[in-house]
């Protein structure tokens, strides 16, 4: 059966969620197991559509939780097809139990993750609870700061991920609503040069090559089950880091567009910097091409990719910072919140002497404004006048009531 | 850097109208972004809907913002909530009712001393579309009032946005954008 190619013109206006629905078409996914969820529920909506206007050809499994939904993703991965789906919120923390079993049975998934928070209180406005949640379930993590980034992170995740010196799944974060219902300029590729970069899939262990019996999802006990995960690790740790640079590299090349695993804005003679992530990265750069007109040195670090973590490029990008702040959109939960405590790992036996200061802001949706953020670089730029962090080590960023300050 | 709030119901289109002007903006080489403000929207529960338009890149993405334009697309709106928060001197409102300018200054006194169109975007829309759709004929009104575009390309413009719709219906929002352009006072 033949589709239907689409003709987009050079620059659609697209929310983060149609843009990731558009990738997901141009890369001719076999198979989308899903189960709708707000703010995330438009990608796979998208992705029905377009296959029955005839613009892809693949099937839709509709199905009864994110737990089936998954699990349909693996069977069909697990078959050998191009599999996505996408989700938020109680969505993924449903999903969860099965996003193990796919990054443990290294089958190539893509997940996008329109990231919301968790109940309670009930809330279907954006923060990073649910990316947190899952962020040590084997995973790759891309993390896109715009609707640009959500329609690019998937074709590059569909390349890292599909690659046999792969196989893991990965996932392409977006802020729920500040991306996924935020519609701006976004630069296509013609649906050729977009299905050319992923290529055909070619599949590895596919259970419908009856030629080549194989077993997937068998169960290991203390024999085997260490050397699984340590391989999957390994992995991660050397193996895919060098893939995702090299289809970033690749990326560039087709579309111009470059993107690298820590992005660094201004950095190069900055004594301060912000390390955060999702649309907060563009409203800081913002900030501070504003502040770099009055004349102070500050940059701004957003993690394109989560996991696995680029440890060494950051303490790479920030070792001449004389102050730093953390900001983790998410509850923390009785510790530090999980930049401040990577951030912390990467520097730590070098010889940086950087203060490091940790935020959580915009839980549920909360704005981060200018404001804000102009009052966070000069909190910094008072520790790295006095040489010590005057404050607290964790911070709250816009929450009423008395100010919440500890460690 | 240009900016709008749109002030409405969930329902009556105005993130559709938001994304609809961004998309005819974009197609002459400015930057934009269009947003919204949801919460879990029930139809009919009041909301706002944000453009931004400039000539580089938009980075900010923070919800806050000192409009330029407040576009009011429900009548009561005007009434019950306060659409001039964040105002500055500059800003221009552009009201969707039945009353006139000065009747309406009179019914919510915190317009007193403000820029203020009106234009009856419901009826307009009620005689053309068949429905209260406000969305389309706010934008016409809106090219009146910032002359930002020639009211033939923008209705070109508009035509191919809405060109997923049924004719009919397409024509009929042209009539209504054109005549909320020469009604608006």
């Amino acid at each position: 059966m033949a589709f239907d190619k689409m003709e987009l013109r050079d620059i659609e206006v697209w929310d983060g969620n149609h843009a990731a629905a558009q990738a997901l078409r141009q890369c001719q996914v076999d198979v989308v197991s899903a189960y709708p969820i707000t703010p995330s529920t438009p990608i796979v909506e998208g992705y029905a559509k377009f296959k029955s206007d005839n613009y892809v050809e693949g099937e839709f499994v509709m199905v009864e939780s994110e737990h089936a939904a998954m699990s349909g993703c693996i069977g069909a991965a697990a078959a050998g097809g191009r599999v996505a789906t996408a989700t938020s919120s109680q969505g993924l923390a449903l999903m969860v139990e099965t996003l193990y079993q796919a990054a443990g049975m290294r089958l190539p998934i893509i997940l996008n993750i329109v990231n919301r928070a968790l109940a309670a209180p009930l809330n279907v406005n954006g923060d990073h609870s649910d990316m947190y949640l899952c962020r040590d379930s084997g995973w790759i993590q891309f993390d896109a700061f715009s609707p640009q980034e959500a329609y690019d992170l998937n074709m590059i995740a569909f390349k890292v991920s599909e690659d046999h010196d792969v196989r893991m799944p990965a996932i392409i974060n977006q802020d729920g609503f500040l991306t996924s219902h935020t519609a701006q300029g976004v630069h296509t590729l013609t649906d050729d040069e977009a299905f050319n970069f992923v290529g055909t899939f070619k599949p590895m262990n596919d259970m419908l090559d009856f030629e080549h019996p194989v077993t997937h999802g068998v169960q290991t006990e203390e024999d085997w089950h260490f050397e699984h995960k340590a391989r999957q690790h390994n992995d991660m740790m050397t193996i895919i880091p060098n893939k995702i640079d090299q289809a970033f590299a690749d990326f560039e090349t087709l579309s111009g567009r470059k993107y690298n695993k820590v992005e660094c804005y201004d950095m190069e003679d900055a004594d301060l910097a912000i390390v955060c992530m999702g649309t907060s990265v563009e409203t800081v750069r913002e900030v501070v091409s504003e502040l770099r007109e009055k004349g102070l040195k500050v940059g701004v670090i957003g993690l394109r990719v989560v996991r696995p973590f680029p440890f060494f490029e950051i303490a790479e990008a920030l070792k001449n910072i004389k102050a730093v702040a953390a900001l983790d959109r998410s509850a923390p939960g009785g510790a530090a919140g999980m930049l401040f405590n990577e951030i912390a790992g990467s520097l730590y036996n070098t010889d940086s002497k950087m203060l490091l200061s940790g935020y959580i802001y915009g839980l549920g949706g909360r704005d981060l404004t200018k404001t804000n953020i102009v009052d966070l670089y000069n909190e910094l730029q008072a520790n790295a006048d006095a040489g010590k962090v005057l404050t607290k080590q964790q911070q709250f960023i816009g929450v009423r009531g008395p100010k919440l300050a500890y460690l | 850097m240009l900016e709008i709030r749109w002030h409405s119901r969930a329902g009556q289109g105005a993130v559709t109208g938001a994304k609809g002007l961004a998309d005819v903006i974009s197609t002459t080489g400015k930057h934009v972004q269009a947003f919204a403000f949801y919460g879990s929207a029930k139809r009919g529960a009041a909301m706002t809907a944000y453009n931004r338009v400039a000539d580089k890149v938009i980075l900010n993405h923070e919800k806050y913002m000192k409009p330029d334009y407040v576009f009011v697309i429900d009548p009561a709106l005007a009434i019950t909530t306060d659409v001039t928060i964040n105002h500055k001197d500059t800003t221009k409102y552009i009201i969707t009712t039945h009353l006139t300018t000065e009747e309406l200054v009179k019914a919510q006194p915190l317009l007193e001393g403000k820029e203020v169109y009106t234009v009856d975007c419901i009826q307009i829309a009620n005689d053309t579309i068949g429905r209260p759709i406000p969305n389309t004929p706010m934008l016409g009104a809106f090219m009146r009032v910032s002359d930002m575009y020639e009211i033939d390309f923008f209705k070109d413009s508009m035509n191919r946005v809405l060109a997923k719709l049924p004719q009919k219906i397409v024509d009929a929002n042209m009539i209504a954008i054109q005549r909320a352009y020469d009604e608006v006072k």
